[in-house]
């Protein structure tokens, strides 16, 4: 039977269609891992404190280590400046109508900085819940954040970005019992998309769980020094 | 909507796909698209279409398989593909596992080309 003509050509690929931005987070993580510094990639929807509690990082951390911060926003500096108040080393990255950060723009806004100068870079991503997921910056620890405002079955909302985090800080605690915050039905809203996560309740305005949450921070860079010792 | 910008990537990926296996006139795309890679299906096809003008690949079609979740239950010692992404727990035993083995995928999986003697090769892409 003739059908060789009729035969389509079909070829396999097999290839991440971010490939090029997974290949850039890897050199990344290598380049961090050999200069030791420990990066938190931080998520949540706009408004709900990654700049404040950012800013209470970077301040506690900064009369220990060396801390620098890259912050992406669609627009304005504003959040830079806010954070250079903390005295840590703090770059913009401003995305225009991009909705999320990826590899090559925390790449480029790397350049000229010491990296052997830096114990804890955090990244501030994009205020969004859905895009940043799918990009892998080259970080140590996904951070996702929520408020207490925010509802309790938000985690079920948006659940690829809770599946990929690390671990969950819940943020304005001390508005908890203001708004009727109900703790139990969160945890549990968490937990069924991703059993098991760490989590955080914090307060930036009364203090509340920042010591614990630096100390998991401090752990998390021991056991990724740790690590890279081995290696 | 990043799905425009991840539409960026499978047109330039698919073209030095193309250019490195020697498929001719690119006719399909099959990607494989797992439930939880954080991408919508239709706004993935919308985009497509938006970015693929006046590529190599103008006129190729999308094919995309949906890949469920698929989790490993430390209880039953198996794993299970779940009839919904979440709740992250085993179907048949009821326990929570975080335990994700495949739906994560976001793979340009194989190129169809055109008939062998059809058309010229793919051009190169337009910078």
């Amino acid at each position: 039977m003739q059908e060789v003509t009729l035969n389509p050509r079909i070829v396999e690929i097999r290839q991440n269609i971010l490939k090029k931005n997974d290949v850039l987070a890897r050199e990344l993580r290598k380049g961090f891992q050999e200069a030791g510094v420990y990066v938190i990639n931080l998520v949540s929807s706009p408004g709900a404190g990654k700049t404040t509690l950012l800013t209470e990082m970077l301040t506690r951390l900064g009369e220990r280590y060396g801390v620098a911060a890259l912050v992406g926003d669609l627009a304005t500096e504003n959040d830079a400046e806010r954070l250079r108040l903390s005295g840590a080393q703090v770059r913009q990255i401003t995305t225009g109508t991009v909705c999320h950060l990826d590899a090559e723009m925390v790449k480029r806004n790397l350049e000229g900085w010491d990296l052997e100068a830096i114990d804890f870079l955090f990244i501030e991503n994009v205020g969004n819940l859905v895009c940043p997921a799918s990009y892998d910056l080259g970080e140590n620890q996904r951070v996702v954040l929520f408020s207490v405002t925010e509802g309790e079955d938000k985690p079920v909302k948006y659940p690829t970005i809770v599946n990929s985090a690390d671990t969950a800080v819940i943020t304005k605690i001390d508005l908890a019992e203001a708004v009727g915050f109900q703790r139990e039905c969160f945890y549990e809203a968490l937990n069924e998309v991703r059993p098991g996560i760490p989590i955080f309740e914090v307060s930036v305005r009364t203090g509340e769980g920042i010591e614990e949450w630096i100390a998991h921070l401090e752990a998390g860079k021991a056991a990724f020094e740790k690590a890279a010792g081995c290696l | 909507m990043h799905e425009l910008s991840i539409a960026h990537s499978l047109v330039e990926l698919a073209i030095e796909a193309a250019e490195k296996t020697g498929t001719k006139r690119v006719k399909t795309l099959y990607l494989k698209l797992g439930v939880l890679s954080g991408v919508v299906k239709e706004a993935l096809e919308f985009s497509f279409d938006v970015v693929v003008q006046g590529t190599p690949l103008e006129g190729a079609r999308l094919v995309i398989e949906d890949i469920p979740v698929k989790v490993f239950c430390p209880d039953c010692k198996q794993a299970h593909i779940l009839p919904e992404p979440f709740p992250m727990r085993c179907p048949v035993c009821k326990r929570r596992t975080g335990q994700v083995l495949e739906g994560r995928e976001m793979e340009l999986y194989a190129l169809e080309g055109g008939e062998e003697d059809a058309g010229s090769d793919v051009k190169p892409p337009d910078r």
